[in-house]
């Protein structure tokens, strides 16, 4: 039997936990591992009632077209950030009734801080980077796709399996308890013999391969399959920081996949790579994990960078200002983000003189940041502004992330932080920068590029009550914090003795009620503008008056993105074609075009990971080398199969493509004042001035 | 003389360069030179064949269509440099203050 499913049996699970042991620490476990189960039937159950499961394999599992792999990224973003957001919530109400004790074991609450970090990195962030980049390049260099569409549903599947596997760990077993980063040789065999470290090793490294994987087709698309007359210069900024990203990923992803799997040679083969004894050097662990770690964050904030750069120039209806500072910045940024990596272990023992380089270095990044934050400004400068959600996003963001960078450069002098590291100033810090860096800027980029996917505006007072909320919530929750932490609260203690800290934990416990409430009105959002699908429809693909290329086609976007590849004049092209002249003209000839088939490889490739890697966490070893085996096989089916992609009839196209533009042609356009009302299908009138 | 000749002879030479790199590698063990001379002796052999094959089998130089590839192939190496320079640096200053 033990052969057959190795260390599983039936006391694994939380709910057989709570029967042997009743209590509020085991029933919010089995809680947590019955909401999972409930929202897999439940899921099972909505497909299969409204028949949905031929639409899904058709048009999105088997998809290999940019923009559905991008939803799909972003939707296993969302949910994982429900996850993440009630795991914060759970450990905010914890930690205010932790004064010498606490409703959840110590365990407990590791595995909750453990699992909560490697999440929100891990598969929030990047899941809704990675989405937003696939769903925006093509459109604003104008390509009909990624230069390698399949490889993208790979890097999906893989990613998504390293999503599965957290979920299963909700369920199956415990998750491991020594942080997102999983210092050894604490998740070593000594000391960690159980399944945790498996499971945290087996999510992370089909996530960082996939995640290289997308760089290499990141980069690659932006360099070999822009549209002619998009020149380096006249690339939109989001695309300029989507290369940046895309070219850091590619070369920081590889030392996580690395380390990981050092360590699990140290755990499953005996190795003594990172051991206390036998030559083990647990400190190169360390060193190698935050070469990945550092440029990571800077990987996540670049397109963030890129997402409030399109969104400043729309909405004040002006030219971005400073455009190449804003690219040597963004340059700058990411050559820098790789000489900084030291500072997140200044306290480990190394000389002053390799601190204070390494200190150096991190003062200097927050530079080029800066300049961004006065080019965006200088953009909002005498513009014509309107206060749409990704605007309310972008205000919260300049306040809150500049105090967030500010802390940053204080942590930076490892004076200091020998004083306030591993405490919660510095937790305050790092969800500082993230929250209103990263995450505001990916719900801000939604709201913002939604229309162009799905036909239809998201709803705007939804949009700004949950824009409010999660302002107001990150700064009751986390401002605390900081305080917290000068006080002298370590972080990830699961229980402290000194009452002083209990009226400020109060304070963000309540924050994080507030916090649950955002995540709540951001969803009802989502399901509002879906109920209102036929007043928000912006068919006319304009709703904002767009400045980029990807404005410059219907809403939804056709499959194959442009009927014709524009010529490209301008660094703003589109909003040159609107004042040079018509931008909706016909043109002269249309051509077949050559679509990627769909194809279940990244599918097939998601399932056969997350068996492998279950079976590794288990030790089941027959699954494990069926999972490896079969990832093997279906790469090879795939290399025989020679009809990959389908051609698109240029009549086709020209039918499609000349109904849209007759309807452009007959309608009439909105002004900026009826920008948010129904009357807003998606044609700008020109009313505002053009600043040069 | 036509492109394929070109080419051709180009392949020629960098497998010639090669050659002669990879033997004189060999020669300098083959020899009994002082371990510091031959293994001085190999690194600049090695790197010089590195340069070899990337220009005479990769093809890449400083022309302006190759300057991509170029700029690519540049910061690989600095971040090969930082990275591997870097963490020479922090293990040995650690390993040095553990005595």
């Amino acid at each position: 039997m033990s052969g057959l499913f190795g260390h599983l049996d039936w006391t694994v699970t939380p709910f057989a936990a709570a029967i042997a042991d009743p209590g509020t620490n085991t029933f919010v476990a089995a809680g947590a591992a019955g909401l999972v189960v409930l929202g897999a039937v439940a899921l099972l159950g909505f497909l299969t009632w409204f028949r949905l499961w031929g639409p899904l394999w058709r048009d999105w599992l088997t998809s290999a077209d940019h923009k559905k792999i991008g939803v799909m990224y972003c939707v296993i973003g969302i949910v994982m950030l429900a996850r993440g957001v009630a795991e914060g919530a759970v450990m905010r109400a914890h930690q205010a009734m932790a004064l010498n004790g606490g409703p959840l074991s110590a365990e407990h609450f590791a595995e909750l801080f453990s699992t909560h970090g490697t999440i929100m990195i891990l598969f929030v962030a990047a899941p809704l980077v990675i989405g937003l980049i696939n769903i925006v390049v093509p459109l604003q260099i104008g390509a009909r796709d990624m230069a390698f569409p399949v490889m993208n549903q790979v890097s999906l599947g893989l990613t998504a399996a390293g999503a599965a596997l957290l979920m299963i760990s909700l369920v199956i077993g415990r998750f491991e308890t020594g942080g997102w980063s999983a210092y050894p040789p604490y998740t070593g065999r000594v000391f960690s013999p159980g399944e945790g470290p498996d499971y945290w090793i087996w999510s992370v490294v089909p996530a960082g391969i996939g995640s290289m994987l997308s760089g290499i087709n990141f980069a690659v698309t932006i360099y070999k399959c822009r549209a002619p007359g998009m020149t380096y210069m006249r690339m939109p900024l989001f695309t300029w920081t989507a290369l940046c990203a895309a070219i850091m990923l590619v070369y920081a992803m590889p030392p996580v996949t690395v380390s990981s799997l050092m360590l699990a040679l140290d755990r499953y083969a005996g190795f003594h790579f990172f051991t206390n004894d036998l030559g083990g050097n647990m400190m190169n662990y360390a060193n190698i994990f935050w070469m990945f770690g550092h440029p990571e964050v800077y990987i996540l904030v670049l397109p963030a960078y890129g997402v409030w750069s399109e969104v400043s120039a729309t909405f004040s209806a002006k030219t971005l200002y400073g455009y190449p500072s804003l690219v040597i910045a963004t340059m700058a940024i990411a050559v820098i983000a790789f000489t900084v990596w030291l500072h997140h272990f200044f306290t480990m023992g190394q000389s002053a003189s390799v601190n204070i380089a390494f200190g150096i270095a991190t003062m200097i990044i927050a530079v080029p940041t800066g300049v961004k934050v006065y080019d965006w400004m200088a953009t909002l400068w005498r513009g014509r502004i309107r206060m749409t959600v990704p605007m309310v996003y972008l205000t919260g963001f300049f306040i809150l992330f500049v105090i967030g960078g500010l802390t940053g450069v204080i942590l930076a002098n490892p004076t200091i932080d020998y004083q306030v590291h591993n405490t919660l100033f510095l937790v305050a810090h790092f969800h500082n920068v993230l929250i209103p860096g990263v995450l505001f800027a990916m719900l801000a980029g939604i709201h913002y590029w939604f229309p162009k996917v799905f036909g239809f505006r998201l709803h705007e007072t939804w949009g700004k009550r949950a824009a409010w909320l999660w302002i107001v919530g990150f700064c009751v929750t986390f401002l605390p914090l900081y305080a917290l932490g000068l006080m002298g609260m370590p972080r990830r203690s699961s229980s402290f003795a000194d009452p002083a800290f209990v009226p400020l934990q109060l304070v963000a416990g309540a924050g994080a009620v507030i916090i649950l409430l955002a995540l709540a009105a951001t969803l009802v959002c989502y399901g509002v503008s879906i109920r209102q699908r036929g007043t928000l429809a912006v068919p006319f693909g304009d709703p904002w008056d767009g400045r980029t290329l990807e404005w410059a086609m219907p809403a939804p976007a056709p499959e194959w993105n442009f009927a014709v590849i524009p010529a490209v004049a301008a660094r703003d092209a589109f909003w040159a074609e609107k004042t040079g002249g018509d931008p909706y003209v016909a043109p002269e000839r249309y051509e077949d075009i050559e679509l990627p088939r769909p194809t279940a490889l990244g599918l097939v490739i998601c399932v056969a990971t997350t068996a492998a890697g279950f079976a590794l966490t288990w030790h089941i070893w027959w699954l494990a080398l069926s999972g490896l085996v079969g990832i093997g096989l279906a790469v090879m089916v795939r290399a025989f199969a020679t009809q990959t992609t389908r051609v698109l009839p240029a009549a086709e196209v020209a039918v499609h493509h000349g109904r849209w533009l007759e309807a452009v042609h007959t309608a009439r356009g909105i002004t900026r004042d009826a920008e948010d009302s129904p009357a807003n299908r998606g044609l700008a009138a020109p009313d505002t001035e053009v600043t040069p | 003389m036509t492109e394929i000749d070109r080419d051709r002879g180009r392949y020629l030479i960098g497998a010639g360069l090669s050659a002669l790199l990879t033997i004189l590698a060999f020669a300098a063990v083959a020899l009994g030179l002082s371990r510091g001379v031959a293994l001085g002796i190999i690194g600049v052999t090695a790197v010089a064949q590195v340069i070899v094959q990337l220009r005479c089998f990769l093809h890449i130089d400083f022309s302006r269509q190759k300057r991509e590839d170029l700029q690519l192939i540049l910061f690989s190496l600095l971040l090969l440099a930082i990275m591997a320079g870097g963490t020479l640096w922090i293990l040995a200053n650690l390993a040095q203050r553990m005595m």
